[in-house]
């Protein structure tokens, strides 16, 4: 989230488009309904007729996957008519920067941006960049006149997405369309604010990223970003997977969004030099640039004294990847698939259920010599060699189930959509012999790092220097209780010697040896300072000479009465509860909508940290930096791009700076509407296609025998794969079973009541489910063609209940196939056939 | 927590309507209704483990067990309010389906058995251990672009330092606290692990 979820309340206009909060976040629907209570109003874009829509100010029904196809239309509707915020436009966005001459676009290339390679399905970003001036800057046309300014660029590629070919693709009727565009463009006034709120329903398609774009260009155009009620905010499925990610349990990231190195990038300095932007824009923060602090403080956290300036802080410890290297989920279980792994972690995951085309993790599973299962119960996951279709006997993974504590059996933090870290304490001791999940690391650490030291081994150097002061340890060096405490100050980072600022004379002492850093502004590069993630230093630091934990913070005052409430735990980055809100303020650092100043500049008021007048009241500002009409130190709002501006023009994509619509892998339609040749998004990685891949990845598109859309979800009374909850017996008595929706239309073509046992099917597998007959879904008119949509959640899995009378996961059924930017799998849309048990 | 099945479908509503706004349970109101069975309890604040709204819980405890569950209304976020799930902590809490002890499944056996943790641990380390060293890679050979005699860029392939172990894969976890998953990171990270995802991804 850019914002948070009180923030909500803020909003004029709130569109729910990807998501479900009211089904899947039910408690944000309090700030939902808050805001509606002051005249604000809900719009919600979503195949099936939701509980959220059902508190809806407007919905409209889409068909899945085209929903770049409706949010065009919105950047047509909003240009065409001139609701764009101009001034914010002008001078945060890249929208007056002239594009090189030679950048195609897929309307001129019949689906395709120039540079596409079909041998390699990828794009030579060549032409995708803009023409520089004499000071390396790009050239700007301030009117926006200019047919080559990314303004005109842009309006160029939507004038394709005209009302009647948006309300063909994705069956929204017009009227609907216009409701939706003129409401929602309505908040590109300075004192009108919209929100976003998304979820799975926008990323779990092979256009994912773009979908995200699309609206991040909307509110952009109208001016939302950084506002107080406005943003565009990811509804994140679990409680911490937004500090999973910070904290990098990802292939392709470190902690803080450091990229993970490869090979090729031999040294740190090689490192810091490729992830590390430059910038000849002045008025640029480029926050980036501060890599290498976060980078060594980092390897100084995880190597500690042994890292040193001569051996370049253990940098080769490191794992690298080979160039180009992609080790995400479907890669990973691929990988499994084709016999690659020996041994594997599902650790606190379930993926024989989570994951897209589950069968294939089933046979995958087999695969492997040993697997460690971690989890509070046993599940679809350990107990595959169990499972429907599999023989025990031929089966020789070995399987290890480890008992982890439950949150309320031990201590820690956890950081919620809103990037708010909150601690949680230990109530009771944990159940049975199970043991908290740091504790399982520390024996695993420690009895690793005994075999190496007492058999020695390949490269033992990584394991055998590792840091682990984590509390007292016994005689043979183990720590007894891994220490919670101490791994969060880690993190929190320390300085390694007294640090001195430098550029004031006399030399200033920022912070003494030993004490927790105060915040990342102080990291260093020198290997003076460590810290296990950057964005969550200050987090457990030193306040006036005393450790204060402000994860664990419970103060209520609310200062600005825009629900911030600052002293409410702690949010990363440096507490800022908005993020980009220098966006929220003219140059001259007057709010835009002086009703909700979420910061604002007190040009009068005597800074502390400078002894001069001048400085931002309210919100932890994006940088302390005086605002940009400032001739000197001024700088531009979006402080992480090289350029200090938001990008309109998304030049690092994989599948094009614009977005474009694409169908769905599988889909109803033979052609794509908006360019006969590019039915699909043509940067996906393709598991299957006629030429080979394995039979477990088909996929069939446009074929008799699987007619129908479908899109998986959630409900309120389970959780993801159901493991939690379908050992709650409350919840699993709410929610008993897996259930199909089908409309009214289309039950009866199949001559289906609610209640009827069903077989879904897709080109990969099948499930049973209950029929459950509704208004809530609807048949489509796509491109003059009837089109039926289904649902079904995909909570159940074979395993629990015991007898078997939840079913089994509609995963089973999902494609192998990712986004090009994220490989997360295409879930919301694919194709299946019903048929009565 | 003595609620009944009966009371618990009615606080929740288990349909769309209270599901969609919370529970709004006044707070005084709910301390004193629970005030018999929680008296001379322990209170502890937990955060609810399921969607990331994060929603704060009070934890009643008593002799080492929990008695109650219930929304917290100090917090700014959902002020006292619980959804379903987070209104279900404590049967989370007081759960007969949880695993007690490690189980271990040996290759091509039917059912599981329970084993000391000692064991299982000693075990898993021994797994690590042979299979990072079996299939460890020092170097991989890789195609870079280098620039050639005539300027123009040339493919050359090269050897480089790779240090990462091949052979195992982790995945997990949007489950843990944010400590645990530094820990899990910088620990599979340094036994050479690159196949390392978890739920963000899917």
């Amino acid at each position: 989230m850019t914002n948070h979820w009180i923030d909500v309340k803020n909003a004029d206009v709130i569109l729910v488009m990807g998501g479900n909060p009211a089904s899947n976040h039910p408690i944000s629907m309090k700030w939902i309904m808050k805001a509606r209570e002051k005249g604000a109003k809900l719009i919600v874009v979503d195949p099936r007729f939701t509980q959220t829509a059902a508190k809806a100010d407007i919905y409209a029904q889409i068909r899945s996957g085209t929903d770049i196809a409706f949010l065009g239309g919105m950047i047509k509707y909003i240009i065409d008519n001139n609701l764009y915020f101009k001034e914010y436009v002008i001078n945060y966005t890249d929208a007056p920067f002239i594009v090189k001459e030679d950048f195609k676009m897929p309307g001129e290339l019949d689906g395709l941006y120039s540079g596409y390679d079909e041998k390699t399905r990828k794009y030579d970003k060549a032409t995708w960049s803009f023409q520089m001036d004499e000071n390396g800057l790009p050239k700007r046309d301030n009117s926006l006149k200019d047919p080559r300014s990314v303004f005109q660029l842009l309006k160029k590629h939507y004038s394709r997405y005209t009302i009647d070919k948006v309300s063909e693709v994705t069956g929204t009727p017009k009227e609907k369309l216009l409701q939706v565009y003129k409401t929602y463009a309505s908040t590109g006034k300075p004192n009108r604010v919209g929100t976003e709120l998304y979820a799975m329903g926008w990323t779990q398609h092979t256009v994912g990223t773009q979908n995200i774009r699309a609206m991040s260009i909307i509110q952009l155009l109208l001016g939302n970003i950084g506002m107080a009620g406005g943003g565009i905010n990811a509804l994140r499925g679990e409680s911490n997977v937004q500090g999973a990610t910070d904290y990098g349990v990802l292939f392709h990231i470190l902690t803080g969004y450091n990229p993970t190195p490869s090979a090729s990038l031999v040294d740190l300095k090689s490192y810091i030099e490729k992830f590390t932007p430059k910038t000849k824009e002045t008025r640029s923060v480029n926050w980036w640039s501060n890599r290498p602090k976060y980078i060594t403080s980092y390897l100084k956290a995880i190597y500690g004294s042994k890292a040193t300036e001569e051996n370049d802080y253990c940098y080769s410890y490191l794992p690298k990847l080979d160039d180009g290297m992609n080790a995400s989920w479907l890669n990973l279980f691929d990988n499994m698939y084709k016999g690659k792994f020996e041994g594997f972690f599902a650790w606190g995951q379930n993926p024989a259920c989570s994951s897209a085309n589950a069968n294939k993790v089933r046979k995958a599973l087999a695969k492997l010599k040993w697997m460690v299962n971690v989890n509070l119960w046993e599940n679809e996951t350990s107990t595959f060699w169990k499972g429907p279709e599999m023989n025990p006997k031929d089966i020789e993974t070995e399987v290890f189930m480890l008992p982890c504590s439950a949150s309320m059996e031990k201590e820690g933090s956890i950081s919620n959509s809103g990037r708010l870290a909150q601690w949680r304490y230990k109530a009771v001791e944990p159940y049975g012999q199970s043991l908290p999940d740091a504790e399982i690391m520390n024996e695993l650490y420690y009895r690793v790092k005994r075999l190496y030291q007492k058999e020695g081994g390949k490269f033992p150097d990584p394991i055998i220097n590792l840091t682990w002061d984590y509390g007292e340890k016994d005689k043979d060096g183990k720590v007894k209780h891994l220490d919670i405490h101490a791994v969060a100050k880690e993190i929190n980072g320390y300085y390694l010697e007294d640090v001195y600022d430098k550029k004031v004379d006399p030399p200033k002492l920022i912070g003494k040896k030993g004490e927790l850093i105060n915040g990342f502004p102080n990291l260093q590069a020198d290997g003076t300072t460590s810290c296990g993630n950057w964005l969550y230093c200050g987090s457990y630091a030193h306040v006036d000479g005393k450790i204060v934990n402000k994860m664990a913070k419970r103060g209520k005052d609310d200062p600005t009465g825009l629900g911030l409430f600052p002293n409410w735990a702690w949010s990363w980055p440096l507490n800022r509860r908005v993020i980009y809100n220098r966006a929220s303020v003219d140059p001259k650092g007057n709010p835009w909508d002086p009703n909700r100043a979420i910061i604002k500049w007190n040009p009068t008021k005597i800074n502390p940290a400078t002894n001069k007048p001048g400085m931002w009241e309210g919100d932890i500002p994006d940088g302390p930096a005086p605002p940009l009409a400032d001739e000197k130190a001024g700088k531009l709002p979006f402080i992480m791009k090289p350029l200090g501006v938001a990008s309109l023009f998304g030049a690092g994509l994989a599948d094009g700076p614009f977005p474009e619509h694409y169908e769905p892998l599988e889909c109803p339609l033979q052609e794509n509407p908006f360019s006969k040749k590019q039915r699909i998004n043509p940067t996906i990685k393709l598991f299957y296609s006629k030429e080979g891949g394995l039979q477990e990845d088909i996929f069939l598109s446009c074929d008799v025998r699987f007619p129908y859309v479908c899109s998986t979800y959630r409900v309120t009374e389970h959780w993801q794969t159901g493991v939690m909850t379908r050992h709650t017996p409350w919840l699993l008595e709410l929610q008993p079973q897996l259930f199909v929706e089908i409309s009214k239309e289309l039950a009866a073509e199949k001559n289906i009541k609610t209640g009827d046992k069903v077989i879904v099917s897709s080109a990969r597998g099948k499930v049973w489910a209950i029929a459950n007959v509704t208004d809530r879904l609807k048949p489509f008119k796509v491109m003059n063609s009837t089109i039926h949509q289904v649902g079904l959640p995909y909570h159940y899995g074979w395993k629990f209940p015991v007898d078997g009378s939840g079913g089994d996961t509609a995963n089973l059924l999902t494609p192998t196939v990712g986004d090009p930017n994220t490989m997360i799998p295409e879930s919301k849309a694919f194709m299946v056939n019903i048929e009565k048990a | 927590m003595d609620v009944s099945r009966r009371d618990f479908l009615k606080i929740t509503g288990g349909t769309a309507i209270a599901g969609a706004v919370g529970i709004s349970i006044e707070a005084k109101d709910a301390n004193a209704a629970a005030g018999l069975r929680t008296k001379d309890a322990k209170v502890t604040t937990t955060v609810c483990p399921y969607c990331s709204v994060g929603c704060s819980i009070l934890v009643h405890t008593k002799d080492g067990k929990v008695i109650n569950t219930e929304g917290d209304a100090e917090s700014p976020i959902n002020e006292g309010a619980l959804c379903p799930k987070g209104a279900s902590l404590y049967e989370l809490a007081n759960n007969p389906y949880r695993l007690k002890t490690p189980l271990y499944r040996a290759p091509g056996a039917s059912e599981w058995k329970e084993v000391e943790w000692d064991w299982a641990l000693d075990q898993i380390a021994r797994r690590i251990k042979d299979t990072r060293d079996r299939t460890f890679k020092a170097t991989s050979k890789i195609k870079v672009k280098e620039k050639g005699p005539d300027g123009k860029d040339v493919e050359v392939e090269k050897e480089f330092v790779v240090n990462r172990t091949d052979g195992i894969a982790h995945v997990g976890s949007a489950a843990l606290d944010n400590e645990e998953c530094y820990l899990i990171q910088k620990l599979t990270r340094s036994w050479g692990l690159v196949w390392i995802e978890h739920q963000a991804r899917i």
